[in-house]
């Protein structure tokens, strides 16, 4: 199931709806880095709220999103991990180093806000 | 005392992307059945993730069974992933943190074996590999 991007201003919202096999978040992943250039945009934000479990595949591909969307000169934050599936990526020793990650949408909204101000003032 | 098994089992058939998915919602689903909280059926269906995908990975295809299973007064979860593949050449490395002849992260089976209460390998090269793990409910 693919994942609808949203333009909203600067950033690119991407709201994960249902499980994703592999071969979509990997489609998600190549989608992001390449709208970011075409949109110039400044940030992504990733809700992963609707993810009920969080492997070592998903993980990686989200981290290994994260720092291509930086390479593109753009900030990316994680938001929504539930409790259970941080518990269960804390257990397995699956790690986001280097991602950014916020409650929800709107503290993943400000946490770009914060990050991008310079550049949108510019 | 040997654990009783229970004869009622759930097979899933693993030879595409999407069965990985099927897989861990049955699991899950399984477990939640079975009385686990939700925070133990998380770490069950995140097990049978990497246990499908690496059937896939490295032998196309293959199967992840369930059953219910009791020791004493204990009750629990059993879940059996078997494949026909090549089998694994060092068994003691691939459940090593960072290991990994796929160029993947190699957090896979180390992360298995983290998140159940118990681990069972047994592989054959050339014949395939069936890993067996459990988990209680406390």
């Amino acid at each position: 199931m693919e994942v609808p991007i949203l333009k909203q201003g600067p950033y690119l919202i991407a709201i994960i709806q249902s499980a994703l096999a592999d071969a979509d978040i990997v489609h998600l992943r190549d989608a992001l880095v390449e709208k970011v250039g075409r949109h110039r945009s400044l940030g992504v934000i990733i809700d992963v709220t609707a993810l009920d479990v969080m492997d070592s595949f998903a993980t990686g591909t989200l981290r290994d999103m994260a720092h291509m969307v930086r390479l593109r000169g753009a900030e990316t934050v994680i938001v929504g991990i539930q409790p259970d599936v941080a518990f269960a990526m804390v257990h397995m020793g699956l790690k986001m180093e280097g991602v950014a990650t916020a409650l929800d949408l709107e503290e993943g909204l400000a946490y770009l806000d914060q990050r991008t101000r310079a550049v949108r003032h510019r | 005392m040997k654990p009783l098994e229970l004869a009622t089992e759930t097979r899933v058939r693993v030879e595409s992307e999407l069965d990985i998915v099927t897989a861990r919602m049955r699991g899950r689903t399984l477990a939640i059945q079975l009385g686990f909280r939700p925070t133990s059926a998380t770490l069950i269906a995140t097990a049978i993730s990497e246990l499908a995908r690496n059937i896939l990975l490295y032998a196309q295809a293959g199967e992840i069974v369930f059953s219910p299973i009791e020791r004493g007064t204990r009750k629990g979860l059993a879940v059996v992933a078997r494949d026909e593949g090549p089998g694994i050449r060092d068994v003691t490395r691939a459940i090593e943190d960072g290991y990994s002849t796929s160029g993947r992260l190699g957090m896979g089976l180390p992360g298995v074996r983290r998140l159940m209460d118990e681990f069972h390998i047994q592989t054959r090269i050339g014949e395939g590999t069936t890993i067996t793990v459990k988990k209680w409910n406390e």
